[in-house]
């Protein structure tokens, strides 16, 4: 179902895109999906705690496209973090930014997807998966293809700044590609940052190819304003014997919304995700994940934390799916909240469906206050309130910051949140 | 040191404590027993400044400041050490961990230079030795997965590091074998000086012989209802509490 308004929204954002641009037959099939489903409705099962259509009606005025803006190299260098080392890839509301960016090109090539044409564009994340694939299909104007060759390792981490803000216009896509063929080794570090406060929307794609016997690691940050709107799809097909994990840490923003698919497609492989969500004020983020276990002999490990106080909001829904080709699967989920006040609000859903019959998965959910007891314990021993207080939190969140790959990227995200749950719980 | 006058506390309404009386000067050692439910750890507790329960009546006074006011850190800054009867388990926050920020803070309130890490480790290395504890087990999640004589000489080796003036003891004995028991005894006799002074809540005499108190008290329903010296506590050992409890019931008719 299909409201008026959010036609409005379809309407002016497909108007604003450019005819006879590439990728017609992706393009084509986006509008005719996007024509017949529209944008998440109220209520709809799939967006049920998060309303994200109404957000963008309420919030952001202006759905055109926003213009890059004024970079210089100290304004990007201000913006990445200390002792960040390896390659640095930045965009400007979604465009990359070839000059601002240091490419060594060690051990990967790097092209523009209007240049490449890339065969796999759109073949990961499927246009039907959720509207904003198909939206992102339709109205990304350009994005980066980056592909890690056969036997290569990268050894230094690469990093994905995204730096945007509302320039005449609020409504940024950004696209991401990246296949990592056979025996490949590779870490991404991202970064998102709002150059202002000013409201944006921000609706990305991110695609990735995890070849045979690969390692990839990806590790992101989303610490945009408190008036920034997000989706972000991340689709990722992994294949046999490879490893792909994920650690996401989001920490900030008005409403955001994270929906990552693990296709597990041959034995052998292993994906795992990390999660960890620290909110404050109105703040809600909305993890959607989903692993498909296809075949036999694949693993999946999933650990999603969250710390919520004032009137934060935060939704978990990990889907599990074991075909039952998937024989011998080993899936495990877990997703824990910490509330620190009577208005903050967790909905977590663990959704598994096995049908397999030859299968270890386990799933668990808590969601409780902080621990008194442990509280009054150190407390007794001298340690100041607030001193007690951060350290447990911090105790809680060390679990997911742990799987951080990249040390300086670690350090970085750990004294943020440190800071938070010293000063501002 | 300590001065406990009236002392009336409950727990969601529920009266607990009913009128303590205590006085425990500096040197001194102190054994409090009784029946369980009696009490004892409500008092450790209210001593500690946990949060539940609530003191309807009384006062508490320690080096001349009033106890009850204060915040539990500010208690334990004063030199007020509660061992715990059952040491909680923070999975994620080790021993060593924790205490250094613990005895910092401790250190900058007693008006003493903070320790850096190197001499914090040698200060940690010397009190190990007090109660014969191994430095991996400092290191790991607090109590997660300890063994009940691990997690008991974890809270000695937490008290040697803190230095307190006034201990309170709750079962620290309970579930130690003969060999822990002694380790744990020596711990807290070491510890001793005559300016510090220790409560010891305990089931069993046989601690006393280790730990030798200067007075015994029996609590029971939230009183204290007998109080005398060592050998009340051999008598307890052997006749048990229906006794006391008879006496008492046979009083308040
Ligand atoms: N949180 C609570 N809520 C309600 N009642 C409580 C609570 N904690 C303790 N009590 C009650 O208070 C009374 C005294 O308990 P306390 O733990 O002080 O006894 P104790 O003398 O230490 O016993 P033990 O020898 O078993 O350790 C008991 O009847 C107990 O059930
Ligand atoms: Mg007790």
């Amino acid at each position: 179902m299909t409201t008026t308004t959010n036609n409005n929204i379809l309407d002016s954002i497909l108007s604003q895109v450019p005819s006879g641009s590439s990728f017609s037959d992706l393009r084509e099939s986006s509008s005719n999906f996007l024509e017949k489903k529209g944008l998440p409705a109220i209520k709809e099962e799939e967006y049920k705690f998060t309303s994200i259509t109404k957000k963008l009606e309420n919030s952001i005025s202006d759905f055109s496209f926003a213009k890059k803006s004024d970079l210089n190299s100290e304004t990007v260098e201000s913006h990445v973090f200390d002792a960040f080392e390896g390659d640095l890839l930045v965009f400007n509301n979604g465009s990359f930014e070839k000059d601002l960016s240091k490419i060594s090109n060690h051990g990967y090539t790097l092209s523009l997807i209007s240049d490449a044409k890339p065969e796999l564009l759109g073949k990961i994340a499927k246009t039907e998966k959720d509207p904003f694939v198909a939206l992102n299909n339709i109205a990304f104007e350009d994005g980066v293809y980056l592909k890690v060759p056969k036997n290569q390792k990268v050894e230094k981490p690469i990093l994905l700044l995204f730096l945007n803000q509302s320039n005449e216009g609020q409504v940024i896509h950004s696209r991401i590609l990246i296949e990592v063929e056979d025996n490949a080794a590779v870490t991404f570090l991202e970064d998102s940052v709002s150059l202002d406060d000013k409201t944006y929307f921000s609706n990305m794609v991110t695609e990735i190819k995890v070849g045979q016997n690969s390692q990839v690691h990806y590790n992101r940050l989303q610490n945009e304003s408190k008036n920034t709107i997000t989706v972000n799809n991340t689709e990722t097909d992994i294949h046999r014997d490879a490893v792909f994990t994920s650690v996401l840490v989001s920490l900030s923003g008005d409403m955001v919304r994270n929906n990552l698919s693990l296709n597990l497609l041959d034995s052998g492989c292993e994906g795992n995700m990390y999660g960890l969500y620290l909110l404050n004020g109105k703040t809600h983020v909305d993890n959607h994940t989903n692993v498909d276990h296809t075949k036999p002999h694949a693993q999946s490990n999933e650990l999603y934390k969250g710390v919520l106080a004032d009137s934060s909001r935060g939704v978990f829904n990990g889907k599990i799916f074991v075909r039952q080709d998937a024989q011998k699967t080993n899936a495990f989920q877990q997703n824990n909240n910490i509330l620190l006040s009577e208005d903050a609000i967790v909905n977590t859903k663990p959704q598994l469906e096995i049908w397999a019959d030859d299968v270890k998965c386990s799933h668990g959910c808590t969601t409780g206050q902080l621990d008194e007891e442990a509280l009054f314990y150190l407390r007794a021993r001298g340690l100041g309130k607030e001193q007690a207080r951060g350290m447990l939190l911090y105790a809680f969140t060390g679990e997911v910051m742990d799987h951080i790959s990249d040390e300086a990227f670690q350090n970085h995200i750990v004294n943020i949140v440190q800071n938070r749950l010293g000063s501002n719980f | 040191m300590l001065s406990i006058t009236n002392l009336h506390a409950s727990i969601e309404g529920t009266p607990i404590l009913r009128g303590i009386n205590l006085e425990v000067k500096a040197g001194e050692v102190h054994a409090i027993m009784g029946p369980n439910g009696s009490g004892k750890s409500t008092l450790a507790s209210v001593l500690a400044g946990r949060e539940e329960y609530e003191v309807t009546e009384g006062e508490v006074v320690f080096q001349g400041k009033d106890l009850l006011e204060l915040a539990p850190e500010d208690r334990a800054r004063e030199g007020v050490f509660l061992a715990f009867q059952y040491p909680v388990e923070i999975p994620g926050v080790s021993t060593t961990n924790f205490l250094r920020t613990a005895v910092n803070q401790v250190r900058e309130y007693r008006g003493l230079p903070a320790l850096d890490a190197v001499k914090f480790l040698s200060v940690m290395k010397e009190k190990m030795k007090l109660v014969e504890i191994d430095q991996k087990l400092l290191s790991r999640s607090l109590n997660e997965g300890f063994s009940g004589g691990e997690k008991k000489r974890n809270e000695i080796f937490q008290m040697a590091m803190l230095e307190p003036t006034l201990s309170i003891l709750d079962e620290t004995d309970s579930g130690l074998d003969i060999d822990a028991l002694r380790i744990v005894s020596n711990g807290v006799n070491k510890l001793k000086s005559d300016k510090t002074a220790t409560i010891v809540v305990t089931h069993y005499q046989r601690l006393l012989d280790y730990i030798v108190p200067d007075y015994v008290h029996v609590l029971y329903n939230g009183r204290i209802v007998k109080s005398g010296t060592k050998e009340l506590a051999m008598e307890l050992e052997e006749k048990g509490y229906d006794w006391i409890k008879e006496e008492v019931n046979a009083a308040s008719v």
